[in-house]
Parts: C-alpha cells; sequence; structure tokens
C-alpha cells in the first residue's frame, strides 16, 4: 500500500465528506424514526408523548401475526436450505476443477432471479402455477422463494471457494483420499463459513420478499411483510412501527453474522 | 491471491501428471475419469439450474405466450392468438366503428417509469460518487467499516424502508411537523403520492447498489495519478475531470445500470409512495393480473419491461467485452 500518502492531501475534494455522511444520515435517519416511535406511547406514529413498549404487546398477541410469522419461518428456513445446497453444488462445480464450456452460461442462469424485475418473476411464476395447476397454497411460496434465494447463496459460497486454495484438494488427493473424504474432510469445512454466510442472505432475502409472495400465495399463506403490507392498507399504527422493528433487528442480525463469516480467514489466503 | 489463480491454471496437467494415472498407456482410464467427473459436476449443477430454469424459465416464455393470447373474463388466457394486448399497450379501439384511436395513457405510465428511473440514476450517482470516493479515500480499515454500513439497509426489509420514507414524508410526517415546529409553515407541504415522493422512495431503495461498483472502482485508482497531475500544476478539479472520471467510468457505468434496471421495475415504492394513482411500470402489470383480470395484457406490459431491461443488460455485457479488448488486463 505505499503511495497512498498522497490520498488524504491530494485526494480530496471539498464537500466529498460532508455529502457521504449525509448519505448515511439519508440511509439510517428514517430507520431510526421508525424504532423511536415504535416506543412511543401514543398512537400517533410522528409526535412523541412518551416511553412504553405497548405495541409489543399489543402485537405478540395478535393472532393473525403470529400466523404470518410461522408461515414466513417455514417457507424462510425450508427455501433457505435447498436454494443453499442447490447453490453450494453450483459454486463448487463453476470453481474448482478444469474451467469448462458452459460456465458462462451456468452463471448467467444463475444470476436470472436477481437480473430480471421481481414483478416479472412474481407474474410469470402464478400463471406458472395456474396453467400447471399447482395448488399447494404454501408450498407454491416454497417453490418461489427457493428459486430467487439461489443467487443470494451462490454469491458468498463462491466468493469464498476462490479465496481457497485448490491445492489443499489436491494434497488430500494425493494421500490417496477418495473424492467423497476430500469434500467432508477438506472442501467442506473450510468452504463452511461461505455456506453459513449464504445461508444467512438467503434467509433474509426470504423473509424480506413481498411482491412475488403476494402474488403466488393465495389464501392463508401471508408472510409477515404481507400482514405488514395489509395493515399499513389500513392505516398506519405504532404496531407497525413495532412488528417492523423486530424485522428489521433480524435482518441486522443475520446480515452482521454473513458479513462477519465471510470475512473469516479471508486475510490467510 | 495470485499464487491461487495461477495453481488454478496449472491445474489440469498437474492432474494428468497424477501417480496414479500414468498418462497415455491408460487412455482409457483417463477418459472413464474425465466422464466421471463430467457426471459428477452434471449432478452438482444439475438440481440449482433445473429448479431456476422450470421455475424461472419456463414461467417466463409462458409470460411470452401468454401476451399473444384472448384474456379470459375471470382473469386467466382464453387459447386463441391475438396482438390486441400489444395493441392495447398505444391504442384504444373505438367503440363504435372500431377504429383505432392512439392512447398515450400506458405510454405515459412507460415512460414515467424511464424518468423517475434515470431520476433515480441522477440522484444516486451524486450522491453516491462523492460517498464513495470519500471511503476509497479513508485508511483500510474504516474503510470496510463504511461499506458495511452503507450495505446494511439495503439487506434490511424493501416494504419497511418504504414505509420509513412515508413516515417521513407524510402529511403530519418528520419533514412537515419539524417545519411546522419551527413556524417555517402553517400549513403542512403536500409531498407524498407525487413524483417526488416516488423518487425519493426508489434513491432510498437503490443507492447502495451506486456505491458499491462506484467503491470497487475508486479503490483500485492509483492515486500517485492525482499527485502527477498535481505536481503539473492540474487544480483540483482538472485533476478530477481528467484523471478520477476516466477511471471511474466502467464503475459509474456498472453503478447506473444496477439503480437503473430494479427503479425501472420497481412495485412497492409507487405502490405506496405513489398511492395508487401515480402508477408505475410494475403496478401497471400488478394491476392486470390482480385487479383489471387482463392477463394477456399485463403480461404484453411485463414483455416489454423485460425487453427493455435486456436491451440495456445485453449494451452492458457488450460494451465490457469491448472494454476488455480493448485493455486486455487490467493494471497490476
Amino acid at each position: 500500500m505505499s503511495g497512498r500518502a498522497g490520498r488524504t492531501r491530494i485526494g480530496r475534494f471539498p464537500g466529498f465528506g460532508t455529502i457521504a455522511w449525509v448519505c448515511l444520515g439519508c440511509l439510517y435517519l428514517p430507520i431510526l424514526i421508525l424504532v423511536v416511535f415504535s416506543f412511543n406511547a401514543n398512537r400517533a406514529v410522528t409526535i412523541w408523548s412518551g416511553f412504553s413498549v405497548d405495541w409489543y404487546l399489543r402485537a405478540a398477541e395478535n393472532d393473525g401475526l403470529q400466523q404470518a410469522a410461522v408461515n414466513s419461518l417455514i417457507v424462510a428456513v425450508i427455501a433457505t436450505l435447498v436454494a443453499t445446497a442447490m447453490a453450494t453444488g453450483i459454486a463448487l462445480a463453476t470453481s474448482r476443477g478444469p474451467v469448462f464450456r458452459g460456465t458462462t452460461a451456468i452463471l448467467a442462469v444463475v444470476s436470472m432471479p436477481m437480473m430480471i424485475p421481481e414483478i416479472v418473476i412474481a407474474v410469470g411464476t402464478l400463471s406458472f402455477f395456474v396453467l400447471a395447476g399447482i395448488k399447494l397454497g404454501l408450498g407454491n411460496v416454497i417453490i418461489a422463494h427457493c428459486v430467487f434465494c439461489i443467487p443470494f447463496a451462490y454469491l458468498p459460497i463462491r466468493a469464498r471457494l476462490q479465496v481457497m486454495d485448490p491445492r489443499l484438494d489436491e494434497v488430500a488427493r494425493d494421500l490417496y483420499a477418495s473424492s467423497w473424504n476430500t469434500f467432508r474432510l477438506i472442501t467442506f469445512p473450510l468452504l463452511l463459513p461461505g455456506i453459513l454466510s449464504g445461508a444467512m442472505l438467503a434467509f433474509i432475502i426470504s423473509l424480506d420478499d413481498y411482491i412475488i409472495t403476494a402474488m403466488v400465495g393465495g389464501a392463508g399463506t401471508s408472510t409477515l411483510p404481507i400482514y405488514v403490507y395489509t395493515m399499513l392498507r389500513l392505516g398506519v399504527t405504532p404496531e407497525i412501527n413495532a412488528i417492523s422493528t423486530v424485522l428489521l433487528a433480524v435482518s441486522v442480525v443475520f446480515v452482521s453474522g454473513s458479513y462477519f463469516l465471510g470475512r473469516k480467514g479471508k486475510s490467510s489466503p | 491471491m495470485v499464487s491461487v489463480d495461477q495453481a488454478r491454471h496449472l491445474d489440469p496437467p498437474a492432474r494428468s501428471a497424477h501417480p496414479a494415472l500414468p498418462d497415455a498407456s491408460t487412455r482409457a482410464g483417463a477418459d472413464a475419469r474425465q466422464r466421471r467427473e463430467r457426471w459428477y459436476r452434471a449432478l452438482l449443477v444439475g438440481p440449482g439450474l433445473l429448479t431456476i430454469g422450470i421455475f424461472l424459465g419456463v414461467p417466463i416464455v409462458i409470460i411470452f405466450v401468454f401476451s399473444f393470447l384472448s384474456p379470459a373474463t375471470y382473469g386467466g388466457v382464453e387459447w386463441e392468438f391475438s396482438y390486441e394486448a400489444y395493441r392495447q399497450f398505444l391504442f384504444d379501439r373505438d367503440i363504435f366503428d372500431e377504429s383505432l384511436v392512439f392512447n398515450s395513457a400506458y405510454l405515459e405510465i412507460f415512460l414515467r417509469s424511464l424518468l423517475l428511473a434515470v431520476f433515480s440514476v441522477v440522484a444516486c450517482l451524486l450522491l453516491g460518487f462523492p460517498t464513495a470516493f470519500f471511503i476509497a479515500t479513508r485508511p483500510a480499515a474504516r474503510r470496510n467499516l463504511w461499506i458495511f454500513a452503507i450495505t446494511l439497509p439495503f439487506w434490511t426489509n424493501l416494504l419497511i424502508r418504504t414505509f420509513c420514507i412515508l413516515l417521513i414524508l407524510r402529511e403530519r410526517g418528520l419533514i412537515n411537523n419539524t417545519l411546522i415546529w419551527l413556524g417555517a409553515i402553517d400549513e403542512p407541504i403536500p409531498m407524498m403520492y407525487t413524483d417526488f415522493s416516488m423518487g425519493v422512495g426508489l434513491v432510498y431503495s437503490y443507492l447502495p447498489f451506486m456505491v458499491l461498483p462506484l467503491y470497487a472502482n475508486l479503490e483500485k485508482l492509483d492515486f500517485r495519478l492525482l499527485e502527477a497531475a498535481h505536481d503539473l500544476y492540474a487544480s483540483r478539479w482538472r485533476a478530477f475531470r481528467w484523471v478520477v472520471l476516466p477511471h471511474a467510468k466502467s464503475g459509474i457505468i456498472a453503478g447506473s445500470v444496477l439503480v437503473f434496471v430494479p427503479s425501472l421495475g420497481t412495485f412497492l415504492a409507487p405502490d405506496l409512495l405513489g398511492g395508487g394513482k401515480r402508477l408505475m411500470i410494475g403496478n401497471l402489470i400488478q394491476l392486470q393480473f390482480m385487479s383489471s383480470r387482463n392477463w394477456p395484457f399485463g403480461a404484453a406490459v411485463a414483455v416489454i419491461l423485460l425487453a427493455s431491461i435486456m436491451a440495456i443488460l445485453v449494451a452492458y455485457v457488450l460494451y465490457n467485452n469491448r472494454q476488455a479488448s480493448v485493455q486486455p488486463e487490467d493494471k497490476p
């Protein structure tokens, strides 16, 4: 990192620092407002009148919300497990061994769920289920979630594989380890932080989805975002703030976890 | 990093020199091994690719097919060919003599979506470039923290983040309440349910998409070039114009594509912040499949949206390939 001494002096443009801090402020201020007013004693969402956890208690007693939370968990857990397993397979095949023809095509297919607008995926999947006569209720939602979770699980796993030394696998093979044992004893343990990191991203991506779930799911399949959306349509109350705060907290915990797992051991290539 | 890459490139010969496989003499053995590897690879890749192919690829094909069919009365489609759906995007059929009358309503929605997406790109660039540059000039340990802080909101629920903007822009929201409290205004300024509120929602949603590629690009900028420019008596802004901007071009383009694509197809921001009156293309599609029950028209609009986005992505890939062929290898 030599030659960066000049960074601070010449590489400084007036106002850039201010804008950066303003950006950070703009990103977090709205969230802060949301969290603060979830503890408001009063019904108003933007006038402070005293601290209370009433809205959390009220949310906890809400039956519809509980059902939605259970649905969200079922969908997110299954979609995460399936998508992460599939993503691990694709990542292993595309990053290990000789580069083969079709890698680019595979990468294009994997990134499709990220590139196609969600609304198009939503109406497409809806049409597909109607046409194919698949009516599995929550099952439909789970299938749809598996698809768009794959790329999010894939990215951290592939990133991890790229910094892992492939020679370790070679060594294991030279010592007459079978492919399975090489994978079980060498590749998998080294890859595990990447897999966990990918699984966590897949989990929150599934937990966050609104539009695809709304289009694909039928009656009785409402997940947390669907429930929050319906409440919003009926009117803004601090109960929504309370639910949102809990969801935000879950996301923050998982993203932080994913981030630190992804970084783990990265500094020693 | 370099050593790992090199090892990867050395991989195939290293393997053929494996002691268990004295090459040439056991051609058949090597072939069998290769076949087995191909098998494994198919097993690894298969489930994921099949899932995406069946539950995403097929639906996209279905949307394309649906857009050329006729609507059934209660949603769904009738299986008879028709390009009415695309016609409807631009023309109304006169009730009396069946003549085509130009109808700009849907085209306006499309153009508004384009404009809002462009606005969101420009605003994200104006905010994101200085931010990315500032982060790139922080000490190494701080940079990761900044990037983490900028990305974190992206991973939180989009619906909730849009709701946050609603809390701030509402008639009795944070801004109006503060201004009234300060005595700056008597009546709340109406900000919600306008193009402005949708634009704010888009920028708030997708700003991290601009900062990340820009940062990745600027982090590689050789700051000695700025010193050189300085030594050659370039002013700060000339150095910015002729050193930083040319280097950042690919990052700017990548960030713009990443912001533009989701902005164009967005649903939640216009739905919650546009109040259902100011539609964007994503909402138009949703309406056709839900309340209006004209699936072929919804499918046609979805195809138009998808085609626009694919055109941008293809142009982007072509641009990248050309760049790659002009500069065969990145600077060390």
